[in-house]
């Protein structure tokens, strides 16, 4: 075997023009999946990170049936205090959990005394909401959103501009509580929010204790418990250990609550399974290209040294060695191409990060993309091009080995 | 020893069946140095082939030193080859990727793996026998027709053969320079004992030779064994 690999290396060596090509096109597609790679995963981690940082938390929890009519944000499938409780057992031994916080949700009248809308209104615990919530300041123009005080609203910003309305003005807001009655307050603007995704959305935020009041409960109420993780790696784990809970059952044997991960949630998982997608696809146009140029180089190879075939097999060289010599060529351009393309691709990663590619995204302008190359991520593509590129040295290979060496002879 | 007995050759040329060797009846003895002359056509490269083992014939039996050719399947008949047959081309080929000294060296790493001390031994003192040492790492294009053919001759030798099959080794070559590939051959087979058999219409080499075979139109017509 050893000499087989010195007699192909030879034959690449001293036919160098060839392999150069042949391996540069290798290199050039194992470059392009590779840095796709890398930067499409650090705007999926971006993006992801944006998402679950300033909105949806990791894991939320709700009462059974609130997520199927969040829309209408029902007042009658918030936690009582008793779920409260029992949940913030799990979740201060879960190891895996940061933070949590308390939101209380209700849908109001919005009123500026000259004209009035409808409003999605989020009770927080500002301090809470931040801790759990990092990016979420970052939606917020005004005031910092930790010294939201009792008695301010932080209004959408779209409504904010529709309704003509500025920071310090007085609104009023209007809520039915579950039992009928209906009350409103005054509220003081602090700022507006925007969503994650930019401007648009109904969604304001208030103190939850102003939601207390306004709702006219004593006891304490809420709609979805936000879950920061310690990393989003312990999803699964996290998860796991909060199991006890999706199958906990009250005293009429029903199921009391429901857990979800940000995916379920956000409808940003379907881009990032999109993303998963491309990656895929262009991994399958990496495939291709070396399968071809691979195959293309290994039959031009075959023909040209037709005579030479010929020669070697009348000397006694064994049909399945002439097979061996020809697959060792292919799989070492596979090789060599992949070798040069990988530590290429961490040449061109480094130099991105040195550049730094920015993009903007909701508020924030000059978000920076730090991608990174996974190290498996390198092997796998590395083993699938080599693996190709003995699969399509395959067929020429064999095409020399059956050559019969009088009819190769005869060539010119 | 080489026998052939009733060897046939027909080649299919569509719906046609082309015989090409009839009846050939045959046997050449260990250490001769033989030419088999006939016109362009008349199927003395045929004959090479078979008796070469690159070829099978349609009918008829091939023996070389007791084995019936004629029975081994493709590997085994490689296998063969490479550890009893030697060929000279008329068109050297040499593997033009490889230096003289590589080409020489190939036989012994892909077909008879010997070890490396044994294979320098066996080149060093062929490519003196061929005059070639002070050209052993150039390559085959950097060589006149003379030095390859020399190269060839000390490749097709290293395997220790014990028969050499030539077609046409000085087809490609001046006079002076078949002159001396003809004397080397000859010096080899008178050291060697290694029988020599030519496919040729050189009339240098069937000056040499001990015997001709003439074969037109694939019969043996003639076969005279010559006195020097």
């Amino acid at each position: 075997m050893k000499n087989i690999i010195k007699i192909s290396f030879r034959n690449l060596i001293r036919s160098s023009r060839r392999t150069i090509l042949t391996a540069s096109l290798i290199t050039i597609g194992v470059i392009f999946v590779l840095v796709y790679a890398a930067l499409s995963g650090s705007f999926k981690a971006y993006m992801v990170g944006q998402i679950t940082d300033s909105m949806l938390g990791h894991i939320q929890i709700h009462r059974k049936g609130y997520v199927a009519s969040i829309d209408n944000l029902p007042l009658d499938k918030n936690l009582n205090k008793k779920q409260i409780e029992k949940i913030s057992e799990y979740l201060n031994e879960n190891p895996y959990i940061e933070s949590y916080t308390f939101r209380l949700k209700l849908g109001a009248m919005f009123s500026n005394y000259v004209a009035s809308t409808s409003i999605r209104l989020n009770g927080i615990d500002p301090q809470k909401e931040t801790q759990t919530l990092p990016l979420f300041p970052s939606r917020i123009q005004g005031e910092d959103v930790s010294t939201l005080q009792e008695g301010s609203i932080m209004v959408p910003e779209l409504l904010a501009k529709g309704m003509q309305i500025n920071k310090d003005d007085t609104i009023v807001l209007v809520a039915t509580n579950q039992k009928g009655s209906v009350n409103g307050l005054n509220f003081k603007v602090a700022g507006t929010v925007e969503t994650v995704s930019g401007p648009g959305g109904r969604d304001g935020y208030i103190h939850i204790n102003d939601v207390k009041k306004l709702l006219r409960i004593q006891e304490i109420e809420v709609s979805e418990i936000v879950i920061r993780l310690k990393d989003v790696k312990y999803l699964d784990k996290a998860m796991e250990q909060l199991k006890p809970l999706t199958i906990f059952r009250n005293q009429k044997d029903k199921l009391v609550f429901e857990i979800h991960t940000w995916e379920k949630l956000s409808p940003f998982y379907n881009i990032v399974k999109m993303l998963d997608i491309m990656d895929i696809s262009i991994k399958i146009i990496l495939i291709s290209i070396v399968l071809i140029s691979i195959l293309n180089v290994m039959v031009m190879s075959v023909y040209e040294r037709i005579k030479e075939i010929g020669t070697i097999a009348a000397m006694g060289t064994t049909p399945s060695t002439i097979t061996k010599l020809f697959l060792t060529e292919g799989l070492m351009l596979g090789i060599f191409g992949t070798i040069v393309g990988g530590i290429l691709s961490y040449i061109i990663v480094f130099i991105i990060n040195l550049i730094g590619i920015t993009f903007s995204f909701g508020r924030q302008d000059n978000l920076t993309l730090n991608p990174v190359l996974n190290l498996n991520e390198v092997l796998f593509v590395s083993l699938i091009v080599i693996i190709i590129s003995l699969v399509a040295s395959i067929s020429p290979a064999r095409k020399a080995a059956k050559l019969n060496p009088v009819d190769a002879l005869r060539q010119n | 020893m080489i026998t052939n007995a009733h060897v046939s050759k027909v080649y299919k040329m569509g719906e046609i069946d082309l015989t090409v060797i009839h009846d050939l009846n045959l046997s050449i003895n260990h250490g001769e140095f033989v030419a088999i002359v006939g016109p362009s056509g008349s199927g003395k490269s045929t004959v090479l082939n078979l008796l070469g083992c690159l070829d099978k014939p349609t009918s008829g039996k091939i023996m070389i030193d007791e084995i019936d050719v004629t029975q081994l399947d493709t590997t085994a008949l490689a296998n063969f080859r490479g550890e009893n047959i030697g060929f000279i081309f008329q068109s050297f080929n040499l593997i033009p990727v490889l230096s003289v000294y590589e080409n020489i060296e190939y036989p012994l790493i892909m077909i008879q793996n010997l070890p490396k001390e044994e294979r320098k031994k066996r080149i060093m003192k062929l490519l003196e026998d061929v005059d070639m040492l002070d050209q052993k790492d150039k390559f085959p294009d950097q060589l006149s027709g003379g030095q390859r053919q020399r190269v060839a001759i000390a490749r097709a030798l290293v395997t220790n053969p014990k028969i050499v099959f030539a077609d046409e080794p000085t087809a490609n070559l001046d006079t002076k320079t078949s002159n001396q590939i003809i004397t080397l051959m000859r010096n080899i087979q008178q050291e060697f004992n290694t029988t020599f058999i030519f496919a040729t219409h050189d009339e240098k080499i069937v000056r040499v030779v001990d015997r001709i075979i003439t074969i037109i139109d694939g019969v043996i017509t003639d076969d005279k064994r010559v006195s020097l």
